[in-house]
């Protein structure tokens, strides 16, 4: 019988080791503020960036910042979020990775009196009152400042555009989509030729990309509209595979502002990009801040998102490829 | 003691051994709290668990019982918010619907001699396609039933609250465990798993029980639709991916043999528990990568397929304990 209680022993171990590896010490400190954060995932360079520019943030602050990995799964992130309240944390982030679903889990936080700020998307609920604030961008001005670049650019000649959309199914797409459409509304010499889902990834944005040349024609396409850099740094590849030239036989135009995208701008492969501000996790600390000192808080705090072009494009990749 | 019990043992060793080392870094641990959310938050993992065990155990697979949640959760967030189903026909439907397909898969990998992980892979795109083809985004449930169901609640002392999902698990639980462990249905899933020829020839309905374990899977997978459903209060297509791994994972980690013939429904419950133990122990340490769960889960089942090989080559090893 004794190797079964060995085997369990060492099983057991396995999980220690593995998973309950770390040496153990009090994680609260007098006075110190902890924080709890729900992120979507690391699936995307913005993501990750957003991730550590809050935990850089947190620590200059003196805020204990527990970061939860929700692998893009809600049920991941509700339950990071019930056991950011098992431990009595000070406040909860929570970066949503669909917007439905969280009256439950934040009507426990309200419960536990802990304040909730959304990060980076909004959620869909009847019940304003379950968070304090929600720190964001507008999704819809982004596309907008993306298709108006695009039609200042062309003044007046006709286009075709093709669309690489993120992932079906999120308002974040719709809102990109609808901003972009709104702004080329105007200028008849612009439509939408094809549009399809590159799934937010490099790979998924070159194959599609390479569907696109192979349906229409390179010839026959002007421009590419991408709902993020990563999937126009892979039709950039397609585009290249395919004998033409980005950023100059067809324009481009994404969202987000990673640094590779710089890196392609710079090498004149890329037009230009709409910056997603990765900050959102410092804003909302101060949100925070400000809200135990005088106890108010704006509801939604909106983050600025701003047009890059190749001129600046060397620069900016340098101040930026450390953080990503 | 006889030897097919040992992984079972070696199971419920891990869980406390892990809890204790969880307790002892993170107080938290301690009260009801921690132990009420780890019920409720995988609830539906545990739903769909009590159908793989008897899958795994008639020596099949299934691997679209994620899709199925999926789309079990969608139909029922369309039924009740746009077609003005009430919620419980919504929910007979879906179990209805989900059951029936499981009896496909059965008889089709009965009467077509064909691979479970074929037919079952299948089957997952199959029900995926279908989520999508009903909508492609997330579908809020603003229904009173809902509410009323999410309150009800146990609230234990100490801060817990048995979520009303976590019944729908225990129940789940109940009724597999009686069904594989004291019915002769269930003594013709172990000897269809245990030898599907031998069983045949002795007079066991393989046939009939074929179709009726995929048919609880089905049926399981489905009513971890109606769970989700309540427990985010919306369906979302994007529901569940993944989740059929989980449950395999969860289920041979409970002591079951891929090959068949051997497990236990209490092991498959331990099983699920292990797996939210390592994320919550994740989330508390909160700076940790959450991937380390998959890592520590990938060791665990590692540990458990040698202990299994170790298991079965017994018999030859020492002849003694082989009569068990």
């Amino acid at each position: 019988m004794s190797w079964v209680v060995r085997l369990a022993t060492s099983a057991a171990l396995a999980l220690i080791l593995t998973g309950c590896g770390r040496s153990a010490g009090p994680a609260q400190h007098a006075g110190q503020l902890t924080v709890g954060f729900a992120q979507v995932g690391s699936e995307s360079g913005w993501r990750s960036a957003e991730t550590r520019m809050a935990q850089d943030a947190a620590k200059q602050r003196g805020v204990i910042l527990k970061v939860a990995d929700g692998q893009q799964r809600q049920e991941n992130e509700i339950k990071a979020i019930r056991s950011f309240i098992a431990q009595r944390v000070d406040a909860i982030f929570l970066a949503p990775v669909v917007s439905t679903g969280w009256d439950e889990v934040l009507g426990e936080a309200r419960e536990a009196k802990i304040p909730v700020i959304l990060l980076d998307r909004p959620i869909e609920t009847k019940d304003a009152g379950l968070y304090l604030s929600a720190v964001a961008a507008d999704n819809t001005l982004e596309g907008r400042v993306a298709g108006e670049w695009l039609v200042g650019r062309l003044g007046g000649k006709a286009c075709p555009v093709v669309e690489l959309q993120g992932t079906v199914g999120s308002t974040l797409v719709a809102n990109r989509k609808k901003g972009f459409q709104e702004a080329i509304a105007k200028a008849a010499n612009i439509r939408i030729v094809r549009t399809q889902s590159g799934e937010f990834t490099r790979a998924k944005g070159k194959e599609v990309m390479e569907g696109f040349i192979k349906a229409i024609g390179g010839a026959n396409i002007c421009a590419v509209y991408a709902h993020n850099d990563d999937m126009m740094l892979g039709a950039i590849q397609a585009m290249k595979e395919a004998g033409l030239k980005p950023g100059k036989d067809i324009l481009t135009v994404s969202i987000d502002g990673v640094p590779d995208i710089f890196q392609a701008m710079a090498a004149g492969e890329a037009n230009a990009t709409v910056e997603l501000a990765p900050d959102m996790g410092a804003r909302a600390l101060d949100v925070l801040a400000a809200y135990r000192k005088t106890g108010q808080a704006p509801k939604f705090v909106q983050t600025p998102s701003r047009l890059f072009l190749p001129d600046t494009a060397a620069a900016e990749y340098a101040r930026r490829k450390g953080l990503y | 003691m006889n030897g097919r019990n040992l992984p079972l043992a070696a199971t419920l060793a891990v869980f406390v051994a892990a809890y204790a080392v969880c307790a002892a870094r993170f107080p938290a641990f301690i009260g009801t709290r921690v132990p009420a959310d780890l019920v409720t938050d995988n609830a539906f993992l545990g739903v769909i668990a009590v159908g793989m065990a008897f899958v795994v155990i008639s020596g099949g697979i299934d691997l679209s019982v994620g899709a199925v949640m999926g789309f079990s959760s969608v139909l029922i967030s369309l039924a009740v918010s746009r077609w003005g189903v009430p919620p419980m026909a919504a929910f007979l439907l879906a179990v209805g619907l989900g059951t029936g397909f499981g009896a496909a898969i059965g008889a089709a990998i009965h009467g077509l001699r064909a691979p479970a992980f074929i037919v079952t892979l299948t089957a997952m795109f199959l029900a995926r396609g279908a989520g999508f083809l009903l909508t492609t985004e997330a579908v809020p449930i603003d229904h009173p039933f809902f509410r009323t169901v999410q309150d009800l609640a146990i609230r234990l002392p100490g801060g817990g609250r048995l979520g009303a999902v976590s019944l729908v698990m225990a129940a789940a639980f109940l009724a597999g465990g009686v069904l594989l462990h004291a019915t002769r249905f269930g003594n013709s899933v172990f000897a269809i798993g245990g030898d599907r020829r031998s069983a045949e020839l002795m007079g066991v309905p393989v046939g009939r029980t074929t179709v009726l374990v995929y048919a609880i899977s089905g049926g399981c997978a489905a009513l971890a639709g109606v769970v989700i459903s309540i427990y985010t209060r919306a369906g979302n297509p994007l529901t569940g991916v993944g989740v059929e791994l989980d449950a395999i994972a969860a289920v041979v980690i409970g002591g079951a043999l891929l090959s068949g013939g051997v497990g236990t429904m209490l092991g498959a419950l331990v099983g699920v528990l292990i797996q939210g133990l390592i994320l919550t122990y994740i989330d508390f340490d909160g700076s940790l990568s959450s991937w380390w769960s998959k890592i520590a889960t990938g060791a665990l089942l590692f540990a458990f397929i040698g202990l299994q090989k170790l298991i079965v080559q017994l018999p030859r090893l020492s002849p003694r304990m082989a009569g068990a």
